[in-house]
Parts: structure tokens; C-alpha cells; sequence
């Protein structure tokens, strides 16, 4: 299958690629195979029973990526894709995942992504998943990812998940268990316009001896868009958690932020912080003073606090 | 003339016991500033805290409306004009209170003072060396609550000297600034003013950046005291009376 115009600017946004990636990939468009690659270490198989895919990567496996990209472009196609990821012991990888989606209709176009991680013992994964959508058409675009990670001993895992426009609604669950010694990072980053809507649930349970967890939330919400945030972070043993929530709010936008923190551990220490303001006003005059109008002083002060 | 201020007046209502009514008072913050400043020239505003210095400044840059009166830049009149536009033409200000950004790193700063997205690394590091700051450990850092006061009022003013301005008006650049970087500081000050043409105004009261002044304003009650070349000024103010001098002989037997 070819890729258009459309497509390559979907892959650029949501997985930066200009060309086919290097290593492993899995490009997946309106639901059929765009292109795959297996490597030597990392073998990509589509699953027999669901839509999906099985990334295996094998013990040891160092410096190499995986891309597996989703784009939708035709309106009114909804979807529900299964991808499993099976990492080894002591493996050190990149996996770029997002979703794309270029409305150009009235259907509502909707991408439900269930990646589900094992990982192995003393690996290091950064997960990065981006989700965006555009079009002119009134069609709805609608992701609502879910990801479940089990970190095994000594992992660590550091997932950046970003949603930076155009998704008209989206409701996303992140559950992770974090094994002995292993760290899981959740960096989020999210930001709505319009009447749209994004509900971010997290669930972290830290459930082994000297685990540490790790939520850094960073939202905008502007117009009358309506934001919800749930990040849990559960002590099971001794171990360390962390969940930071802080928010921009605009114009006539909502934001819930209900971070809780739940211990069952007398070893346990988790912290929450959570935030919910305006930009300051400060902020702006310094930026004018600086030769910006109100308007740049404004997105660079967003751009910063989303970088 | 750089600037020229002419019978400025802005007025505030206190409001005792926090109501409004008859009981409302009003309280002159600025009551009719006249000030000439001229290009190539260093001028330290001083006097005691509320006397109305920032609200002076401020207004120049226009971050405060006053009621009444003029401010001519370079001829120009500005009270019209918005602070975006003050500051194209080339007025800059340090603040007394610099705000702090999460996620916008010192380098972005400097580089948004300067007006130019290829500000190389070597050259942002030069404004940071001239405030005291090693550059190679800051240029990445984030100008967030991870820096201290000093270090964040250090950055300010590196992005004043940044804009390369016409008009440079720094806060109290000294507070919560130590005393080896102030030392490094009051240089910087100095050869700005040896080697440009811009106006600069300091609002201070140490009497190091008072030494290396050309005219000294002093303002106390929202009215200027006094103004007048450096030599004429300060001997006054060390035998003068009144509550500014008193103020002023404390800040600067420290």
C-alpha cells in the first residue's frame, strides 16, 4: 500500500518519520498492513485471533527501535487494535507508538489502541505515544488508548504519552505494575481546545521491594474544553511514589485533577502535588517587555510548560 | 532627549478596613514626575521603599497606566502605546521581581530578549558571564523555582543586556544578589555605559552603583527631591536631612 500526502503528514507528527524507520516497524492505515520490518532481534507477527500485533524483543537486545504507527484516514472507520510487546532481560529499546487520524467526513472516526508491555528483568524502555488528529470534516476523531505495563525486576520503564491537538475525545487508562527494584516514569503531556474532552485515568501499583514510581502530568485546556484527570499511585511495598499534576486553564475550559495516592505498606512514601491555574500575569509582561505581543508571549509560555 | 517625563501622576484608593465608600482615600504614587534623561547616560534613581520609583519605571515601560502628564521617548510621545510596542522601539526593563517559567530554559529567554532565533551558545553565554553567572552550567536550565532569587534576578538582567536597548532600566538589580557577583555586576554597568550610547537607569540604593552614576534622582513621596549630576547629589544625601537621607546614610554605611 502506498502512503499520500496526508499519510506522511500524520507519520511525521505522531512518530516524527520522514521515511520508512530504521529497525523494526508495523505502519498500520485504516486497519490493513502499510509496511512491516522484523529484525534480527525483534520480530513483529500480526496475532490470528484479533486485530494486533506481537512485538517480541529478545534478551539483550540493545539501541534498537520500534515503530509501530497507526493512521486512520477515512472517515467513519472505527477500530479496536491488540498489540503485545514481550521484552526480554536486559534490553535497552525505544518503542514509538501514536495514532494519526485525518478526518476529512462527517463519520466519526475512533482508534482504540490496547498495548499491553511485558518486560523482562533489567531492561530499559522508553515507550513514546502521540496522539493526533485533523481534518476539516465535522466527523468526531476519538482515541481511546489503554496501556498495561508489568516492569520486571530492575526494569525501568519511561513512557511519554502526548496528545497535542485535535482529538475531539478522548479517554484514556494507563495501569502499570512496577516489579522489585524497577522504576516506571509517566511523563503526560495533553492539551485541549474547542468543546473537546479527555479523561486520563493511571493506575500505578507499586508492588515490589524498592520500586519507585514516578507521574509528572503537564495540561492545557482552553476554549470550553473539559479535562479529567485520576492518577492513582498505590504502595504495596517499600517503595517510592511521586504523582505531579500541573495545569493550565483558559478561557471556559473545566479541569479536574484528582490525584490519590493509596498506601498498603508502612514502607511506602508517595507524594502528590497538584495544580490548577492561569497563566500569570507576570509571565506575559515579561515576555512583552521583551518585545512578544500578547499572543506570542502566550503560546511560548504553553510551549515551554508543554516541552 | 532619550526621555522626557513631564507633571506624571497616578493615583491609587486605599480603601481602610478593606471598604469602599466615603471612607476612600486616595494616595498620590506618582504626583507630577518631571525627568529628562539623555542618551549615553547612567542615572540611579534612589530614595526610600514607596517612594515611587517602580511605579516610575513601570510607567516608562508601561506595565502601569498613569492618570495624567507626558513621556516623550525620543521625542515621541508614548503614553498611547502598549508595552509590546514600548519595548520595539527600544525601551527594556528589569524586573525588581523577575517571574519565573516552567519549561523555558535560560537560553530561551536570552535568545527571545534578543530578537534572534540563531543567538549562538557562545553568544548567550557572554551575557551570562557579564552577570556573574558560569553559562555553561545555566544556558540549559530551566528558568523554574530549581534556580535561587539570586540566580533568577542574575538571568533578568542578562536579558535586559540582551535586548540591546535604547533605554535600559534595571530594578534594584542588587537584591538578593551576593556580594562578589554584585562586584562583577556594578562592572558590568559600567562598561555598558562606557562602551554604549544607550540611556541606562538604575534603580538602586548601594552606593558602589551610585559611584559610577552621571546624575542621581532622588524620589520620596512620589515627587523628585532632588536631581542632579553625581557630585553635586551625593554629598547631600550623606549630610542631608530628612527620612530619605537618613535611609539612605543606613543603606550605604552597610
Amino acid at each position: 500500500m502506498s502512503l499520500t500526502r496526508t499519510d506522511l503528514k500524520l507519520l511525521r507528527e505522531i512518530a516524527e518519520l520522514e521515511k520508512t524507520p530504521e529497525g523494526a516497524y508495523n505502519i498500520r492505515k485504516n486497519g490493513e498492513p502499510a509496511g512491516r520490518a522484523s529484525t534480527e532481534n525483534i520480530t513483529i507477527s500480526p496475532k490470528s485471533d484479533r486485530p494486533g500485533i506481537d512485538i517480541t524483543v529478545k534478551d539483550g537486545t540493545k539501541n534498537e527501535s520500534v515503530h509501530i504507527p497507526v493512521i486512520l484516514t477515512r472517515t467513519g472507520y472505527t477500530e479496536s487494535v491488540y498489540n503485545d510487546f514481550y521484552i526480554g532481560d536486559g534490553c535497552d529499546v525505544l518503542i514509538v507508538a501514536g495514532c494519526g487520524i485525518h478526518n476529512g467526513g462527517c463519520g466519526t472516526t475512533q482508534h482504540d489502541g490496547i498495548h499491553t508491555f511485558h518486560i523482562g528483568k533489567n531492561s530499559r524502555v522508553r515507550y513514546v505515544e502521540k496522539h493526533y488528529g485533523e481534518g476539516k470534516g465535522t466527523g468526531e476523531k476519538i482515541m481511546n488508548p489503554k496501556t498495561v505495563a508489568y516492569v520486571g525486576e530492575g526494569s525501568f520503564l519511561q513512557m511519554d504519552t502526548s496528545q497535542i491537538g485535535g482529538v475531539d475525545s478522548t479517554d484514556r487508562m494507563t495501569e502499570i505494575h512496577v516489579g522489585k527494584d524497577a522504576e516506571a516514569v509517566v511523563n503526560e503531556k495533553l492539551m485541549t481546545h474547542g468543546s473537546q474532552t479527555a479523561d486520563s485515568g493511571m493506575e500505578i501499583d507499586l508492588e515490589g521491594e524498592g520500586s519507585s514510581g514516578r507521574v509528572i502530568s503537564r495540561s492545557v485546556a482552553k476554549d470550553s474544553s473539559v479535562q479529567k484527570f485520576f492518577p492513582k499511585m498505590v504502595g504495596k511495598a517499600a517503595c517510592f511514589g511521586h504523582v505531579q499534576c500541573d495545569s493550565i486553564i483558559m478561557n471556559d475550559a473545566k479541569i479536574s485533577s484528582i490525584p490519590a495516592i493509596s498506601a498498603e505498606s508502612i514502607d511506602a512514601v508517595l507524594i502528590h502535588e497538584a495544580a490548577i491555574g492561569k497563566i500569570a500575569g507576570d509571565q506575559l509582561l515579561k515576555l512583552m517587555t521583551l518585545g512578544l505581543d500578547e499572543t506570542q508571549a502566550e503560546e511560548r509560555i504553553l510551549e515551554g510548560f508543554l516541552s | 532627549m532619550m526621555l522626557q517625563i513631564r507633571n506624571l501622576r497616578y493615583t491609587v484608593s486605599d480603601m481602610p478596613d478593606g471598604r469602599r465608600g466615603a471612607a476612600e482615600k486616595e494616595r498620590d504614587i506618582l504626583d507630577g514626575i518631571d525627568l529628562d534623561i539623555d542618551a549615553g547616560t547612567l542615572t540611579v534613581l534612589t530614595g526610600p521603599n514607596g517612594g515611587g520609583k517602580s511605579t516610575l519605571a513601570k510607567a516608562v515601560m508601561g506595565l502601569v497606566t498613569p492618570d495624567s502628564g507626558s513621556i516623550l521617548f525620543e521625542g515621541r510621545d508614548i503614553m498611547p502605546l502598549g508595552v509590546t510596542e514600548r519595548a520595539r522601539l527600544g525601551i527594556s526593563y528589569g524586573f525588581q521581581q523577575p517571574p519565573r517559567f516552567k519549561g523555558i530554559r535560560v537560553r530561551d529567554l536570552i535568545e527571545i530578549a534578543s530578537g534572534r532565533d540563531d543567538l549562538s551558545a557562545a553568544d548567550c553565554c557572554r551575557y551570562l558571564n557579564k552577570v556573574g553567572l558560569c553559562a555553561g552550567d545555566y544556558i540549559d536550565r530551566e528558568v523554574d523555582t530549581s534556580l535561587s532569587g539570586g540566580e533568577v534576578k542574575r538571568i533578568e538582567i542578562a536579558t535586559v543586556l540582551a535586548r540591546g536597548a535604547k533605554l535600559m532600566i534595571f530594578d534594584e538589580p542588587e537584591a538578593g544578589i551576593d556580594l562578589w557577583s554584585f562586584a562583577r555586576l556594578t562592572d558590568t554597568f559600567s562598561e555598558l555605559h562606557r562602551k554604549s550610547d544607550a540611556a541606562i537607569v538604575i534603580i538602586s540604593h548601594q552606593e558602589r552603583i551610585m559611584n559610577i552614576a552621571d546624575s542621581i534622582a532622588v524620589l520620596a513621596g512620589g515627587r523628585i527631591e532632588k536631581y542632579g549630576r553625581r557630585d553635586e547629589i551625593f554629598p547631600s544625601i550623606l549630610s542631608g536631612s530628612g527620612s530619605y537621607c537618613d535611609y539612605l546614610k543606613e543603606e550605604c554605611g552597610k
